[in-house]
């Protein structure tokens, strides 16, 4: 990709940020949405953080993990159990990245 | 804010206390979670140079795309030299929450000129959402809001872009196998669990992650799109046929 290529594609995505992130702000007015729709969306936010979340922890190169001595598993268990002991988020990560460094950098994983 | 008993300030004045206080507020609440999102940003800037950006390049993109998922989508797509519209659609389908969230910003700022609410909405990230809703669940406009709002969005503001821009600095000296990014994905795995309310919220967002690993191979990255939608019916049929009032409880 050459340079002007590369620029007008992070220009592009400026937009797309700029876009996505106001999308119902564009408009003057707001869109009426219908009530069981609204019902319907308060799913939406954990619906998409969980299809962000999921294929980061579960593939590799598109492929389930194949074995349960994975880095990433270890760590999301003992982030999650410190989660639900402590309701840190904070913590989540600590805990979760320094059991991940330690399965990778100690163990060898 | 209750009025405490012989307080003879002016109006004025507790106006510009209670702005100060709400920003320092903000600002208090997203350190601890924005340390995932700072390791986050550290590997984006490293995988910015590593996939073949300039640094200029890196550094406007840091600046002006300021999306972490998207951004780390897009890359190896730039560096295989896909087409343009391609890795637009698929920065598209990963900022897809951000329109959802953007529903909810409008009954906040929605009061606001569109200049302004977009320049907010441009800063709001996952962090100050989740944060920003537990703060001011009840979703009309309020003082308050907009110093809270700027002091969480400053903070994580600073928190993405001072990493992000150490890592294009250090490109060549980061180690990238030990896998540091995942912090990112553990903040976001902190956030989703502090979302989570009631029953169906939990059984929605699994079948929402099993349907995004499930279509996984879809182009563009439309398997986000396929559980936002998977997602939302579940949890709307199962609103109707097995409530569990997470909504009366909120």
């Amino acid at each position: 990709m050459s340079s002007t290529q590369a620029l007008v594609c992070i220009l592009g995505m400026a937009v797309i940020t700029v876009i996505t992130r106001g999308f119902f702000l564009l408009s003057e007015r707001e869109w009426p949405l219908p009530a069981w729709l609204t019902r319907g969306l308060r799913y939406a936010p954990l619906a998409a953080l969980a299809a962000i979340i999921a294929p980061e922890v579960l593939l590799t190169d598109g492929a389930l993990v194949d074995s349960w001595l994975d880095p990433r598993l270890l760590a999301v268990a003992a982030g999650t159990a410190y989660f639900w002991w402590q309701r840190g988020i904070l913590g989540t990560i600590v805990i979760g990245t320094a059991v991940m460094l330690a399965a990778k950098l100690g163990l060898g994983w | 804010m209750p009025q405490r008993a012989g307080e003879h300030a002016s109006s004025g004045d507790r106006t510009v206390l209670d702005t100060r206080e709400e920003f320092r507020q903000g600002l208090k609440e997203i350190v601890g979670p924005s340390f995932g999102i700072s390791a986050w940003a550290l590997v984006t800037g490293v995988a910015m140079i590593k996939s073949g950006l300039s640094v200029p390049l890196a550094v406007l993109m840091s600046l002006i795309v300021y999306a972490g998922s998207a951004q780390l989508a897009a890359l190896p797509l730039i560096a295989a030299g896909a087409p343009l519209w391609v890795i637009w659609a698929t920065a598209f389908c990963m900022n897809l929450r951000f329109v959802i969230f953007s529903a909810h910003w409008r009954k906040y700022f929605g009061h606001l000129p569109r200049a302004q609410r977009l320049a907010l909405t441009f800063f709001a990230a996952d962090l100050n959402y989740v944060l920003f809703l537990k703060r001011y669940p009840e979703p009309t406009p309020a003082p308050g809001q907009i110093p809270y709002f700027l002091g969480s969005v400053a903070w994580s503001w600073l928190s993405w872009e001072i990493p992000s821009l150490l890592g294009i600095a250090l490109a060549d000296r980061v180690p990238t196998d030990w896998g540091l990014g995942f912090a990112g994905v553990l903040a976001l795995l902190g956030l989703a669990y502090s979302a989570l309310v009631g029953r169906n919220s939990w059984i929605a967002s699994g079948v929402a992650a099993a349907a995004a690993v499930a279509a996984f191979h879809l182009p563009l990255k439309l398997n986000v799109v396929v559980a936002i939608a998977v997602g939302v019916t579940v949890g709307m049929v199962l609103d109707r046929h097995w409530p569990d009032n997470a909504e009366a409880r909120r």
